[in-house]
């Protein structure tokens, strides 16, 4: 499974880095920067919580 | 005894002869522009072949798309006919590049040749939509709807074209914009996958082709594989239309075979390449090459990837000694930035933030604690848009950053170009321009 962010959807809320600060970093305009590399399955919990509490249902997550 | 000078003197400069190129696309110099008896008498009338053979000659003949990325334009067709639902096609002629006039050239010299295409490529891939889009406000318009006037009196065409005029913004004319613009949208990029060949126009499979690519289907169609392999690049075949600007020789558009050098392209629009002190090629979506780098380097997809830059559109400028790459990229930034679509963080906070900093640094007053946060703005905002407009823009200053160091360790030092009234070498529209609806 993957992260990913819709960029157009995002509008900084920042909650996707609280849940997830394993794996969601802010840049310095509080937008994540996330990479595309398969999720470690220990984090697939708080991924998928992380995902249903974005406020505009921008970050994604994808099955590989 | 007459004396022989010991050292004899330098032979006088001299220009290599202009090479002449295969002109398959552009018509001679002078000829009027081709209403429909002209261009059936030039090119005969349209080839009556059906679907797969249209497909199997575009994949033989090796076409790859002339609208900047340079994706096989065979395997395109091959996707979106195998795809789910009845499939659309749309002919971009928006040419959203500051620095190109190719598309536009190519529409006024030869409508027909371009109006062909979009129905061969409409025949090939079972579509019963098809869309013509132009920037709004072009030249072209005009021809372009007498064209398809004269084509329907004529019967020509099975499915009707459609011409839309898209708001003259640089990311309008991409792709996935183009697909929510013909949608009833605003002309902005929209998140992919799916990509328009999955699911385009009315959520349909979607054949997306530059009028160039449209206008070699013609051609290839008419001629088949082996004559369009005959000249340039073995990979990637044909002819291509560049637009070309050198020191002292205004912008021109010229049709040369794939795989020419930096340096004839611009012998062939009247440039001493020594009278050039940095090449960009791909236009606002390329890249700064050094004048040593660029010389001899092939203009073709893979050779341009190879040097770290982009053929794009095929966009070549040549830039004179005496002017500062550096300035010259900063007002370009400035309008990129000034041209983001607005709707993706890193992007429309990133470009700013990298723009005004390289304008500093052109133009003053420049701080080095300003260095650290460029770099990282550098690396943080690629990748990270629903489009590619935030990667070209960062390519192109990147690039002008390495290939013009002098001039960036001068600015760094405390040297300032002058800003407003300077004179400038690079096209850039006003910025008035960014302004204005997206539909």
């Amino acid at each position: 499974m993957r992260v990913r962010v819709n960029p157009i959807d995002c509008t900084a809320h920042g909650i996707c880095a609280e849940l997830l600060p394993e794996w969601i970093e802010l840049d310095e305009w509080g937008y994540p920067a996330v990479d595309g590399q398969p999720l470690p399955e220990q984090l697939v919990t708080h991924a998928r919580r992380a995902a249903a509490a974005c406020p505009t249902l921008a970050l994604r997550l994808q099955e590989d | 005894m007459s004396t022989m000078p010991l050292i004899p003197p330098p032979p006088p400069p001299t220009r290599p002869p202009a090479r002449q190129w295969a002109q398959r696309l552009l018509l001679p110099a002078g000829a009027p522009a081709d209403n429909l008896a002209a261009h059936t008498a030039r090119h005969g009338g349209l080839p009556s072949s059906p679907a797969a053979t249209i497909i199997d000659q575009v994949d033989a003949g090796g076409l790859v798309g002339r609208g900047g990325a340079g994706f096989p334009t065979g395997r395109k067709m091959r996707t979106v006919a195998a795809g789910s639902g009845r499939a659309v096609v749309v002919g971009n002629g928006c040419e959203g590049e500051p620095g190109s006039g190719k598309d536009e050239l190519l529409l006024l010299q030869s409508p027909h040749l371009v109006l062909d295409g979009l129905a061969l490529a409409a025949r090939a891939v079972g579509a019963d939509q098809v869309h013509l889009v132009l920037h709004a406000g072009s030249p072209a318009a005009p021809v372009i709807a007498k064209a398809i006037a004269d084509r329907a009196r004529a019967r020509l065409d099975t499915v009707r074209i459609q011409q839309h005029a898209v708001p003259a913004r640089y990311v309008a004319s991409e792709e996935s914009a183009l697909v929510q613009f013909l949608n009833g949208g605003p002309a902005k990029p929209m998140f992919t996958p799916p990509r328009p060949y999955e699911r385009g126009v009315a959520r349909r499979p979607t054949l997306l082709n530059n009028v160039e690519t449209l206008a070699n289907i013609a051609l290839v169609a008419r001629h088949g594989p082996a004559w369009f392999r005959s000249v340039g690049d073995p990979d990637e075949p044909g002819t291509q239309l560049l637009t070309v600007t050198g020191p002292g020789a205004p912008r021109r558009v010229i049709e040369v075979e794939t795989g020419a050098s930096v340096e004839s392209v611009l012998a062939a629009t009247g440039t001493r390449y020594d009278d050039c002190q940095a090449v960009l090629v791909g236009g606002y979506f390329g890249t700064w090459l050094s004048a040593p780098a660029a010389h001899r380097l092939p203009l073709t997809h893979d050779s341009l990837r190879a040097a770290g830059g982009a053929l794009g559109a095929g966009i070549v400028i040549g830039l004179p000694h005496g002017v500062c790459g550096l300035a010259e990229t900063a007002r370009v930034a400035g309008y990129l930035a000034a041209h983001n679509a607005g709707q993706c963080g890193p992007c429309l906070n990133g470009l700013p933030s990298i723009a005004t900093a390289l304008q500093r640094l052109a133009y003053g007053p420049w701080d080095e604690r300003m260095t650290p946060p460029l770099a990282r703005w550098l690396t943080v905002v690629p990748g990270r848009g629903a489009c590619r407009h935030p990667d070209g823009a960062i390519r192109l200053i990147s690039s002008a950053l390495q290939v013009f160091a002098k001039d960036v360790d001068a600015h760094r030092a405390g040297f300032r170009c002058r800003g407003v009234g300077a004179s400038t070498f690079l096209p850039v529209p006003h910025p008035a321009t960014a302004t204005g609806p997206w539909r």
